[in-house]
C-alpha cells in the first residue's frame, strides 16, 4: 500500500512541477516581451487578453499545430534527440528546488542531501542537447553554434559551480533546503564576499543560459538563429521550453543560495520564493535588451582571466573567514 | 575652391592607360574616384576621374575603344578602387580589362551574356520612349 | 598518452577549412548582400562580396526617362537618404545646363540635405548597434528621433521615404507654413537626443570592446579604395566637400569636419555622431539667414539640355554621390553614370575581413553603413 501511496504522490508532484514549468515559461516569454517592449518604447502584445497575456497561449496553440519539418540530411538520431536532452534536465533540476512551505509541507519534491551537487551535474547536461542540435542539423550555422555553445558552457561552469561552492561552504551543507534555513538570520548576500559570489554566479549563469550579452550560441547577426536553425514547431518550441526553464532554474538557484530562499517576513514563503525569483529574471532580461553582444573571444577571455581567478580569490576569501 | 574634373580632360591612346596612370599615381593623385563608359555606337568612351586628396586637384583620362577591341589595361594593381569599377564597366559594357585579378560580373548574373548598357542592347519589354 | 604526444595528436586531428554563406538572407547583411565566408573555426580567411540582387538597371531606365521623370528614380538609390540623392542629381542636371537656382532654394536645399543626414545617420548607427547584437533597443530609439525629421519632410513634401522633392531648377514647393518654426523645434529636439545615444553607446564597456580597433582602415587604404564620406574621415582624412568643393552656399556656413585617428569601426560611428551634431548647426545658420524668393521651378517640364556632359559630385550621408550625365541635346539624357558612395565603401570589406572574427565581420560591414539600393542601382 505505502508503495502505491508514494507512487501517487510522485504522480501528483511529478505533474505539478510539470504544469508549474510549462505555465511559468508561458508566463516569462509574455513577460519578456512586456519588458522588451517597454524598455523599446512600444507596448508589446496588447490583443490576446488583457493586455496579451494570452499571447503565449495562443504561441503554444501555434506551435503544437505546425508541421513537423524535417530537413533532409539531418543527422535524424541526433537530431530528434537534441531537443529532449536540452529540456528534460532542466526538469529535472526542480526535484531539488525549494518553493517554500504551504500549510505545513514542505515545496520541494526531494530534499536531497546532496542536492547542489545534483543540480550542478544535471545543467552541465543541457550542453549536450545544443551540441547534438549543433552537430546534427549539417547546417553551418548550427555546427558554429554548437560549438561556441559547448565552449561557453563549459567555461563559464567553472566560476560558476566555484561561486555555488562558496554559499556551500557558509552553509555547511549541500541540501537545498538546508541552505535556505542558514540563512535564517542573514542572507548571504549581505556578506562582501558572499556578494561577490553572487555577482560571479548571475553573470557566469547569464552565459550558462546563452542570454544577452553571452548569446553567442544563437548570435542571429551573425549565425542567423545559432544551433535551433533548422527546428521548427514543437521542436522548436522545446528548445524555447527549455531556455525559459534554465532562466527560471538559475534565478532560483541565485534566490535560495545567496538571497535567503524563502525567506523573509510578513509574507508567505512561496510568495516570497517567487518575488524574488522573478526579480532576478526581470534583471537578466533588462540586461539582455540593453547590452550588445560580446565577440567570442572576449567570452572565453573574460571566463577564464577575470570571472575564474576572482572567484578562486574569493573562495579563499571565504575559506579565511571561516576558519578565522 | 570649386574644380570641375571634366575642365582638365586628357584623352590617350588606349596603350599609353597604364604608363599615363602611373605617372599621374606617382604625381599624387592618389584617388581613383571613378571609371565609366559611354558607348558612342562607333566606339566605346572609357572616363577615368582621378583626384588628388592633398593637392585639390582633379584631373579626367578619357580613351577611345574600337567596338571590335573591347580590351585595355587594368589599373587595379594601382589604385584598389579599380578592381570594383573595372568590373563593373566590363559588366555593363563588356570591355575586357587585362591584367585585371578578379574579372568577372559584378551587378549581373554569371550567365548572362548581354552588355545592357550598350546602345544596341535591346529587349522586346523595352518601353518606346515618346518624341519630345 | 603522454603530454609529448600533444604535437601527434595535432597532426592527427582532421581539421579543414569551411565555407559559410552570408546572406543573400540573412539578418545582418542590410539587405541582400551576399557574402562568401572562409573560415578556420571562428577567423575569417577569405570573403568574397557578392552583389548585384538589387540590379534594378536604374543607369539604364535614366536613358529612356525625360530629366525630370529621372528624378524619382534617384529616390530608390539609397532609399535611407533620399533626398540626397535627389539633391546630386538636380545639382548634376543644373550644372550641364549652367542653370542657377535662386537663394531660398539653396538654403532649404541645405537644411533638407543636413536634416537627411541626420536621419541617416540615425539609422546607420543605431543599425550598427543592431548588428553587434543590442536587441533591437537603440533601433528603436533611433527611429523614434528619425521620426520627427521624417514628418517633417512630410508636411513639406508629402512622402515619408522617398521624396522627390528637389526639381531641376529649384523645389517642387516653398516650404509650408510654419515649417520653419518646426525645424528649430527638432533642433532643439535633437541635440540631447544624440548626447543620450551617444552616452548609450559611448559609454557601455561591451560595446567598446567590440568596436575599437576592430576593422581599422588606415588613410592610406581609404584614399586608394576611393572610400569617402564618414568611413573617409574616420580614418583620418580631413576631406569633406561641402568644405573642400563647395556646393550650394555650403561656403556660408561655420562647421566643423569631425575626423577619426585609426579608421576602427569606433572611429567610424564616432564621426557619424560628431556630423549630426556640425548637420545641426549648418541647419541652424540657414534656417536663420533663410532669405525670401520663391524657391519653386522655373523651367518646363521637358528639358533639352545642350550636348555636353557634367560631372557633379555631392557630400551624400554616405559619402561622395556622383552624377556623370552625357546629354546629346534631346529630351533623354544620353548617359547616366551614378557613383555611388556605398559601392566604392563596400569594396573594402573583404580587405577589411581577412584575419578577424566572424562576429567582426559582422561589426565592419555595419560601421561601413552600406544601403544596398545605393550599392546595385
Amino acid at each position: 500500500m505505502v508503495s502505491i501511496l508514494t507512487f501517487i504522490i510522485m504522480i501528483a508532484v511529478g505533474a505539478a512541477v510539470l504544469g508549474f514549468i510549462a505555465v511559468s515559461a508561458m508566463f516569462l516569454i509574455w513577460w519578456e516581451r512586456k519588458v522588451s517592449a517597454h524598455i523599446q518604447t512600444r507596448y508589446g502584445p496588447m490583443r490576446v487578453g488583457w493586455h496579451g497575456v494570452l499571447q503565449s497561449v495562443a504561441d503554444v496553440i501555434k506551435l503544437l499545430l505546425k508541421e513537423n519539418i524535417v530537413p533532409e540530411d539531418v543527422d535524424k538520431p541526433i537530431w530528434w534527440l537534441a531537443p529532449f536532452f536540452a529540456v528534460v534536465p532542466s526538469v529535472m533540476v526542480f526535484v531539488c528546488i525549494p518553493f517554500g512551505n504551504l500549510f505545513g509541507i514542505d515545496l520541494i519534491a526531494r530534499d536531497l542531501n546532496i542536492g547542489i551537487l545534483y543540480i550542478m551535474a544535471l545543467t552541465s547536461i543541457s550542453v549536450l542537447g545544443i551540441f547534438m542540435a549543433g552537430w546534427g542539423s549539417n547546417n553551418k550555422y548550427s555546427l558554429l553554434g554548437g560549438m561556441r555553445s559547448a565552449a561557453q558552457i563549459v567555461s563559464y561552469e567553472v566560476p560558476m559551480i566555484i561561486s555555488m561552492v562558496t554559499a556551500v561552504m557558509f552553509a555547511g551543507t549541500l541540501s537545498m533546503q538546508k541552505i535556505v534555513e542558514a540563512q535564517r538570520g542573514m542572507w548571504f548576500i549581505f556578506q562582501p564576499n558572499m556578494a561577490v559570489a553572487f555577482l560571479i554566479f548571475v553573470i557566469s549563469a547569464t552565459a550558462e543560459i546563452n542570454r544577452t550579452p553571452f548569446d553567442i550560441p544563437e548570435a542571429e547577426s551573425e549565425l542567423v538563429a545559432g544551433f535551433h536553425t533548422e527546428y521548427s514547431g514543437m521542436k522548436f518550441a522545446m528548445f524555447f521550453l527549455g531556455e525559459y526553464t534554465n532562466l527560471f532554474i538559475v534565478s532560483a538557484l541565485a534566490a535560495t543560495l545567496f538571497l535567503g530562499g524563502w525567506q523573509g517576513p510578513f509574507l508567505p514563503p512561496v510568495l516570497w520564493f517567487l518575488i524574488k525569483t522573478y526579480g532576478i529574471i526581470t534583471v537578466l532580461m533588462w540586461v539582455r535588451w540593453t547590452f550588445p553582444r560580446v565577440r567570442v573571444d572576449q567570452l572565453m577571455g573574460f571566463a577564464w582571466k577575470v570571472l575564474t581567478p576572482i572567484a578562486f580569490a574569493n573562495l579563499a576569501v571565504a575559506g579565511w573567514i571561516l576558519l578565522k | 575652391m570649386s574644380a570641375d574634373a571634366l575642365d582638365r580632360q586628357i584623352a590617350i591612346p588606349k596603350e599609353s592607360l597604364l604608363e599615363t596612370a602611373r605617372r599621374l599615381a606617382s604625381e599624387g593623385f592618389d584617388n581613383l574616384h571613378c571609371i565609366t563608359a559611354v558607348d558612342k555606337n562607333e566606339s566605346i568612351e572609357l572616363i577615368y576621374i582621378l583626384y588628388s586628396i592633398n593637392k585639390h586637384a582633379c584631373v579626367t583620362l578619357k580613351t577611345q575603344l574600337a567596338l571590335d577591341d573591347l580590351a585595355i589595361e587594368s589599373l587595379a594593381n594601382i589604385w584598389k578602387s579599380a578592381d570594383w569599377l573595372e568590373r563593373e564597366v566590363y559588366d555593363l559594357f563588356g570591355v575586357k580589362f587585362l591584367n585585371h585579378p578578379n574579372l568577372k560580373r559584378i551587378l549581373n548574373p554569371d550567365d548572362w551574356d548581354v552588355h545592357p548598357l550598350r546602345k544596341d542592347f535591346s529587349r522586346p519589354d523595352l518601353i518606346k520612349k515618346p518624341k519630345y | 598518452m603522454t603530454w609529448s604526444s600533444v604535437e601527434t595528436i595535432k597532426e592527427n586531428i582532421h581539421t579543414e577549412e569551411f565555407w559559410v554563406n552570408m546572406g543573400p538572407q540573412h539578418p545582418s547583411t542590410h539587405g541582400v548582400l551576399y557574402l562568401e565566408v572562409k573560415l578556420s573555426g571562428e577567423t575569417v580567411v577569405d570573403l568574397i562580396t557578392h552583389i548585384g540582387y538589387l540590379h534594378r538597371g536604374i543607369e539604364k531606365i535614366a536613358e529612356n526617362r525625360t530629366y525630370t521623370q529621372f528624378i524619382p528614380f534617384t529616390d530608390r538609390l539609397d532609399y535611407i537618404a533620399a533626398m540626397g540623392n535627389n539633391l546630386g542629381y538636380v545639382l548634376a542636371v543644373e550644372k550641364l545646363m549652367k542653370m542657377e537656382v535662386s537663394d531660398r532654394a539653396k538654403y532649404i536645399r541645405v537644411i533638407i540635405a543636413e536634416l537627411q543626414r541626420v536621419a541617416s545617420h540615425l539609422v546607420g548607427i543605431t543599425t550598427f548597434a543592431q548588428d553587434l547584437g543590442a536587441f533591437a533597443t537603440p533601433l528603436f530609439y533611433g527611429f523614434r528621433e528619425r521620426e520627427k525629421i521624417v514628418e517633417l519632410f512630410d508636411d513639406i513634401c508629402g512622402n515619408r521615404l522617398t521624396y522627390n522633392y528637389m526639381r531641376i531648377g529649384g523645389l517642387q514647393f516653398d516650404l509650408p507654413k510654419g515649417a520653419d518654426e518646426k525645424i528649430k523645434n527638432i533642433i532643439k529636439y535633437m541635440r540631447p537626443k544624440i548626447d543620450d545615444l551617444e552616452s548609450l553607446f559611448s559609454s557601455n564597456a561591451i560595446f567598446t570592446a567590440r568596436t575599437k580597433g576592430v576593422g581599422a582602415l588606415s588613410k592610406e587604404k581609404a584614399v586608394n579604395y576611393s572610400v569617402t564620406g564618414p568611413n573617409l574621415r574616420a580614418s583620418g582624412v580631413k576631406w569633406d566637400l561641402r568644405r573642400d568643393e563647395p556646393y550650394l552656399c555650403y561656403d556660408k556656413f561655420d562647421f566643423d569636419i569631425p575626423t577619426g585617428v585609426n579608421g576602427d569601426s569606433w572611429d567610424r560611428y564616432k564621426v557619424r555622431i560628431e556630423e549630426m551634431r556640425q548637420s545641426l548647426r549648418i541647419v541652424e545658420q540657414a534656417i536663420g539667414g533663410l532669405p525670401e524668393g520663391d524657391p519653386t521651378i522655373k523651367v518646363g517640364r521637358i528639358i533639352k539640355p545642350e550636348a555636353g556632359e557634367s560631372y557633379m559630385r555631392t557630400e551624400a550621408p554616405r559619402g561622395e554621390l556622383g552624377f556623370y550625365i552625357v546629354s546629346d541635346g534631346s529630351a533623354y539624357p544620353y548617359r547616366m553614370k551614378i557613383r555611388s558612395p556605398s559601392f566604392s565603401n563596400l569594396a573594402v570589406l573583404s580587405e577589411l575581413a581577412k584575419g578577424i572574427k566572424v562576429a567582426d565581420v559582422v561589426c565592419v560591414l555595419g560601421s561601413l553603413d552600406i544601403v544596398m539600393g545605393d550599392i546595385d542601382r
